[in-house]
């Protein structure tokens, strides 16, 4: 016996007793011109791996990778969809002999015949005839389990409106503020809109850049007025220019928003 | 001084041989395309296993800026994707890559097998690479729920439904992907990404192992 159980070893298992080693057939006895793979096949290898790397880098440039909205177990709108290599597999669940009482067949009978028959096809096409026209029912299933899974991913593909389901799940970073409705027509609006302070801490109050948000805060009605007339941190006294009914009227609106946020938390 | 540190080497750890079963070998005339253009039906194998190294580079440098929580994973993706310099191209290197790659194998396993290569003596290295292809669409499925936005969220329940659906194990392996019998929530997330990153990555690496080990030793099947 040349391998296996009846093979003997000097010394250790690297060294055989008898010198035979699994040698594979020499490429030289292939028909043609052959080539040594290093360095000379590797060079060409190599650029095809760069021209493919640069179409590859364009496709990411050009289509950036899709986000949508964080997730939102809530959102019952949404169409759940796999990704395109899987798209077959949801499709053929979609259909009347494969779903609710067929449930079994669809999901693991179709496709573990499918699967199972590829993993185990050496075992199934067993003849020595290696030419796809001299083996008609492997290379036939191929073909029919091919035009099906690419008309199944049609299927699955073609009713759904990918662009508007793109437009409406842009992506938006979660707004962590609680957001309250501002109540426009309020004078104390007018006075925060005249004096400037909308310049800074935005039109619904929520800060900007240079300066905080207005809601969420703990000053009473005395601290604003106080900020509001002598600044406080980066912001500058003298800011407000009204009479002091004017001030009161102001605080009491900040007031009333941060309240409003309060209650709707 | 290069051939000095090899000999150094050589003389300890005999790799002459190592080295001459990895790259000292001919290629024959029937696979060139240099030779048959329509040899290029070859270099789908090589493909593969070059986006595969892609997107194991890729994938090593998404995990410095992902964090995977269901309160964070979101918007790491989004701060990657608006704010790291690169970011946006790094990971839609992962995505695309995630498809490419299915599309790579897809050809390759078509070639080889509309060409009767998986014939004896390559009966298993058949069944190895079928198994490739399974692990690599486990990891197309785990990797989709990782950004944790409404596509990844509600792929993720449907496909866990269809788990449930199985008979007798169905309800095992649920839990068991899911961490939970019922909530697809933080354990979920925690756990496609032990499975994507550590789980699948290792049976990968093994069966690559292996795959690349048997054409060494039984070289490409002749022409047809």
């Amino acid at each position: 016996m040349k391998r296996g159980k009846g093979m003997k070893f000097v010394g250790d298992s690297r060294v055989t007793a008898d010198k035979k080693k699994f040698i594979p057939k020499d490429y030289s006895e292939f028909p043609g011109r052959t080539e040594a793979f290093w360095p000379n096949y590797l060079l060409k290898e190599w650029l095809v791996g760069a021209v493919f790397i640069i179409g590859f880098l364009c496709l990411t440039i050009a289509h950036p990778a899709p986000l949508e909205k964080m997730a939102d177990p809530t959102d019952t709108s949404y169409l759940p969809l796999p990704d395109w290599y899987f798209l077959f597999l949801y499709q053929l669940l979609k259909y009347k002999f494969a779903s609710a009482q067929f449930f079994v067949l669809g999901a693991i009978v179709i496709p573990g015949l499918a699967f199972g028959g590829l993993l185990l096809a050496p075992f199934l096409d067993r003849g020595k005839e290696r030419r796809p026209h001299k083996r008609p029912i492997a290379t036939g299933l191929m073909i029919l389990s091919f035009i099906a899974v690419f008309w199944l991913t049609y299927e699955a593909s073609a009713h759904v409106d990918w662009e508007e389901k793109a437009e409406n799940n842009k992506p938006e970073l979660p707004d962590d503020q609680p957001t309250v409705e501002i109540d426009e027509s309020d004078p104390g609006y007018a006075l925060y809109e005249e004096n400037s302070c909308i310049n800074c801490h935005g039109g619904d109050l929520t800060g900007g850049g240079a300066a905080p948000g207005l809601i969420g805060m703990e000053h009473g009605v005395d601290e604003i007025k106080d900020i509001a007339v002598n600044g406080v941190g980066q912001m500058p006294a003298d800011q407000f220019q009204g009479t002091e009914e004017e001030l009161q009227q102001l605080a009491d609106f900040i007031v009333s928003v941060n309240e409003q946020a309060a209650e709707e938390e | 001084m290069l051939q000095k540190i090899y000999d150094w080497i050589d003389d300890r750890v005999d790799i002459t041989p190592l080295w001459r079963d990895i790259a000292d070998h001919e290629v024959p005339e029937h696979v060139n395309p240099a030779h048959h253009f329509s040899a290029f039906v070859y270099c789908f194998g090589g493909l593969t296993f070059f986006v595969t190294v892609i997107q194991i580079l890729s994938g090593m440098f998404l995990t410095m800026y992902y964090v995977p929580d269901i309160e964070n994973a979101w918007r790491s993706v989004y701060y990657l994707q608006t704010e790291v310099a690169h970011g946006q191209i790094v990971r839609g290197m992962h995505h695309w890559g995630a498809s490419v790659v299915i599309v790579m194998l897809f050809l390759h396993t078509l070639r080889v097998f509309f060409q009767g290569a998986y014939k004896k003596p390559r009966e298993l290295n058949w069944m190895v690479g079928v198994l490739l292809f399974f692990v690599m669409l486990a990891l197309g499925l785990t990797g989709y729920l990782l950004p944790w936005d409404n596509k990844a969220y509600f792929a993720t329940v449907v496909t866990l439904e269809i788990a449930e659906g199985v008979p007798v194990i169905g309800e095992m392996t649920k839990t068991l992907l899911n961490g939970d019998p019922s909530i697809v929530g933080a354990q979920t997330l925690a756990r496609f990404f032990a499975i994507h990153v550590f789980f699948l990555p290792a049976a990968l690496f093994v069966l690559m192992g292996i795959h690349f080990i048997m054409i060494r030793k039984q070289g490409i099947s002749g022409p047809l």
